[in-house]
């Protein structure tokens, strides 16, 4: 069984166009989840904060925060249901959003 | 329907730029966030789950066939081929750019439509009885009064900052098909001995945490007083409401915490302070607004239509979408046209860019070019002659617009939920595409008879939960999705608001709960009893039994 | 902070004087309310202007007796979406009041028309925003559909023009020309 850790995920609606992004290592925005920095201290979710309220105040994104997340065989998952359908899209339209773009990460929503 | 004169195209288009440039500055760092979210909000764009959404305003719920297919147009050009209708009689879109906003109030404006006041603590859409003009029990159409209504609120000045939203609602018919009585000002048209026309004011009703049913305010207002009498009701509230704390900044609670008489008296004593000339010009208005709203010119037909009965025995498919989505007609020879937005397994209230398009072709050659939406979440073609119905039904069938469950138990309200919304505690859409399959079968819907199942994502009751017949609402229990099911609300003339019936549920078993106590119903009807007369008579012990007891 | 009044930046000649300040011998000063209340009657022999502070929560009709004697009223926006004030302008407007009303608080451009509409007629704004976007706020929508507000030119009551042959006199405070 692979390893599970949990940690935190800086993201925000881009500014312009409203896209959910998450932060990344490189400290850039990115609209796949598995890009994405997960923190696993609080040193390092302060230094994503951090680096969000910059890019907020320079007008690139809006609305950032912290969620609660996982990483499971490498690959990182929310742990609420709200983040997973803002990382895949709606549940009742597997057709739309990151899901449907293939910038929805590994894990999917099953078919009702 | 109203058009639009040059003041008023001025008046959107001018409110349009000044989005571009409010949209522009917060683009280019000029304006915060914090600054920024009033003023986009007073036009209709909201940031959601998965990007910005836009509302944009059916003012009292009448559409032409063009601006249906301009909204199908918006859908395909800067969304995903898709919209939402609402309660409120507003249309969403869910994948909206904030760059692209400006150019598309722009082409709404290019239709006489806009989306000013659809959010933000101002006075929004004000919303009527769908069936307006149309329906059989009408005293007189209020769609001049919303008209009315429409204008005057429309950046407002004084009440652009309020402590709250703030929704009217109009209706002219004896029942109530507009929910007058859950809104912030409900507004009921009578007729006196002498024939002259008034309006009922109710005052601080409304959903949300705090559900409330109004209290009236004046049992017949004149016509004419109406703009000055709702400016005191504005003010008073603009005054004294609450601003400490936003789960009680509506009116209904400061109509509460004051009581019924004291507000009245303030509000009489502000109304006797106003300068008394100001009606004639609201009552000229409202005269020059109700000749747009003419009846089309019906024409003169029997009541009794043979190609309409001879189809329904030739189609018994027909049969039953005209028994249940058909409704009077105030003109002989005509029907009201209900197009449920329900199919099975669908999402309420979503509507593709060619089913808009395919409802819009309709209206304009079996409906004198109108459409409504309606607070139900279905689209309705108000003038149809019953010779037409046939065809009607022909051309709904194929893109799955005609089903026949119009006022049953399919016919659900639900709002976005978790699927769309910031604020939502659980999915609403999932819970009602389980129960509109578990009641697919539409004989057993038919012999249910006239239920409204209303679901809601979280306690704003955007899904009008409260007043369902039976309601449901998605809470948050330790990260998992639960729901708790009221019996014996009402958003009509005999208004209540639904009472807890026990303990939530997990969304899989939603769908049996709801089929339980629809089982019991039926078992324990009288003759004819709808379910919410039975409810009301058996209260609530026969349904707990059947959903707890045996547990 | 600037003072914008009648479309420029001018410097403000008021002096504005707390609960516990000593009055001075003349000139324009300002008084909290509450206490222009209290001392009213030595107040009212004060030689030289008065203007009143009010809060949000003040009532207008307990202000109207002192109207007459007043030569700016202050009225504040704690927060730019605490809408209160704008029903107390009206108000005060409505009682008669044609002295100087000022704005102050958080005060931003997009709000500025608004604010004109229901009578205040100067501004004490933040040093973020320069007198070009005020000037160029003012002139967004030229059309208001409310009747008996206060406008400037260029700027038409679309109910008054589309019914010109029946509008009634106008209200009095209509013709004044406005400031902001
Ligand atoms: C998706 C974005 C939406 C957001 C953020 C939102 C937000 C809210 C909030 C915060 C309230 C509670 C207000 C209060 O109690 O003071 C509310 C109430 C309401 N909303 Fe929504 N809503 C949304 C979508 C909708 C939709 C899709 C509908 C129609 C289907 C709708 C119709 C209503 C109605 C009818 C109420 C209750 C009336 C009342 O507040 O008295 N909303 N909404
Ligand atoms: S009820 Fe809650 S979840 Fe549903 S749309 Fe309203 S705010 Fe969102």
């Amino acid at each position: 069984m692979s390893e599970v850790e949990k940690g935190q995920v800086m993201t925000a609606n881009r500014l312009r166009d409203g896209e959910v992004v998450f932060l990344t290592r490189s400290g850039e925005w990115n609209e796949k989840i598995d890009e994405a920095v997960l923190a696993l201290e609080p040193q390092a979710t302060a230094a994503l904060e951090a680096r969000a309220n910059e890019d907020v105040k320079a007008t690139l994104v809006t609305g950032s925060y912290l969620f609660d997340a996982e990483r499971v065989g490498g690959k990182i998952r929310a742990l609420h249901m709200r983040e997973r359908i803002r990382t895949l899209g709606p549940t009742v339209r597997l057709d739309l959003g990151k899901q449907a773009e293939g910038t929805g990460g590994a894990f999917a929503f099953k078919e009702a | 329907m109203y058009r639009y004169d040059e003041f008023d195209h001025q008046f959107v288009q001018e409110r349009t730029a000044q989005f571009r440039d409010q949209a522009n500055r917060r683009l280019s760092g000029a304006l915060t966030e914090d600054e920024f979210r009033p003023l986009r909000l007073m036009n209709g764009l909201y940031l959601q789950l998965h990007a910005y959404m836009l509302r944009v305003a059916i003012p009292y719920g009448t559409l032409s066939s063009k601006q249906m297919r301009q909204l199908a147009y918006i859908a395909d050009k800067w969304d995903r081929g898709y919209g939402h209708f609402t309660t409120r009689q507003n249309i969403q879109y869910n994948w909206i750019k904030l760059e692209d906003t400006a150019d598309i109030l722009a082409a709404l404006a290019e239709v006489e439509m806009h989306a000013i006041q659809t959010s933000g603590n101002c006075i929004r859409n004000v919303t009527t009885d769908h069936w307006a003009g149309a329906a059989a029990d009408e005293i007189a159409d209020p769609r001049p009064v919303g008209e009315l209504l429409r204008q005057w609120s429309s950046l407002h000045p004084e009440f652009s900052y309020l402590p709250r939203k703030f929704k009217i609602a109009v209706t002219g018919a004896p029942n109530d098909r507009a929910a007058v009585k859950v809104h912030d000002i409900g507004l009921r048209l009578h007729r006196n001995d002498a024939g002259a026309i008034g309006w009922e004011v109710m005052v601080g009703g409304g959903q949300g945490r705090t559900p409330m049913i109004a209290v009236t305010v004046r049992d017949f207002l004149p016509e004419r007083e109406l703009v000055a009498y709702i400016e005191a009701i504005m003010r008073v509230y603009n005054l004294y409401g609450r601003r400490d704390n936003k789960f009680k900044a509506r009116i209904k609670i400061l109509v509460h915490e004051i009581g019924a008489e004291k507000f009245k008296a303030e509000v009489e004593a502000e109304y006797a302070r106003r300068p008394e000339q100001t009606t004639h010009v609201e009552e000229k208005e409202l005269q020059r607004i109700a000749a747009y709203f003419a009846p089309p010119a019906f024409e003169k037909l029997s009541r009794f239509s043979p190609a309409f009965e001879e189809a329904k025995l030739l189609h018994p498919g027909f049969a039953r979408w005209a028994r249940n989505n058909l409704a009077a007609h105030r003109v002989d020879g005509y029907t009201i046209v209900n197009i449920s937005l329900k199919p099975e397994g669908g999402i309420p209230g979503d509507a593709t860019s060619d089913q808009m398009r395919l409802m819009a072709e309709l209206a304009e050659r079996y409906s004198h070019d109108e459409l409504r939406v309606s607070h139900p979440q279905n689209i309705i073609l108000p003038h149809v002659k019953k010779d037409d119905a046939l065809a009607i039904w022909q051309a709904l069938v194929p893109a799955e617009l005609a089903t026949a469950n119009y006022g049953l138990a399919g016919d659900i309200i639900a709002c976005p939920g978790m699927d769309y919304c910031s604020l939502a505690t659980a999915r609403s859409i999932p819970i009602s595409q389980a129960i509109s399959r578990k009641f697919a079968d539409l004989d057993v819907q038919e012999k249910i008879g006239p239920v409204k199942i209303n679901i809601s994502g979280c306690i704003n009751a955007c899904g009008h939960h409260h007043v369902g017949h039976i309601g449901i609402l998605g809470l948050d229990k330790k990260g998992e999705e639960f729901y708790q099911i009221t019996l014996g609300g009402s958003s009509a003339e005999n208004a209540s608001i639904g009472s807890i019936l026990g303990p939530g549920f997990a969304g899989h078993e939603v769908a049996d709960a709801i089929e339980k106590i629809l089982t019991t119903y039926v078992k324990l009807r009288q003759p004819g009893e709808e379910f919410l007369y039975a409810y009301r008579r058996l209260g609530p012990q026969p349904f707990k039994e059947a959903l707890y007891a045996a547990a | 902070m600037p003072l914008l009044k009648n479309n420029a930046f001018i410097t403000d000649s008021w002096l504005h004087l707390g609960a516990e300040d000593a009055l001075p011998e003349g000139g324009n000063v300002t008084i909290p309310f509450s206490r222009l209340k209290n001392e009213w009657e030595s107040l009212a022999k004060f030689p030289g202007q008065l203007g009143a502070v009010l809060s949000n929560t003040d009532h207008a009709e307990d202000v109207a007796h002192f109207l007459p004697h007043l030569a700016l009223v202050v009225l504040p926006f704690p927060a730019f979406v605490d809408g209160r004030a704008y029903s107390i302008a009206r108000q005060i407007r409505l009682l008669g009041y044609r002295g100087e009303l000022r704005a102050t608080g958080n005060i931003l451009p997009d709000q500025f028309q608004y604010m004109t509409q229901v009578g205040f007629s100067s501004f004490e704004v933040s040093e973020r925003f320069p007198l070009q976007s005020w000037q160029q706020a003012s002139k967004q929508m030229s059309l208001a559909y409310q009747r008996g507000l206060y406008r400037r030119v260029g700027e038409a009551e679309v109910w008054s023009e589309r019914h010109a042959d029946t509008a009634p006199e106008p209200t009095p405070w209509e013709e004044q020309p406005h400031a902001g």
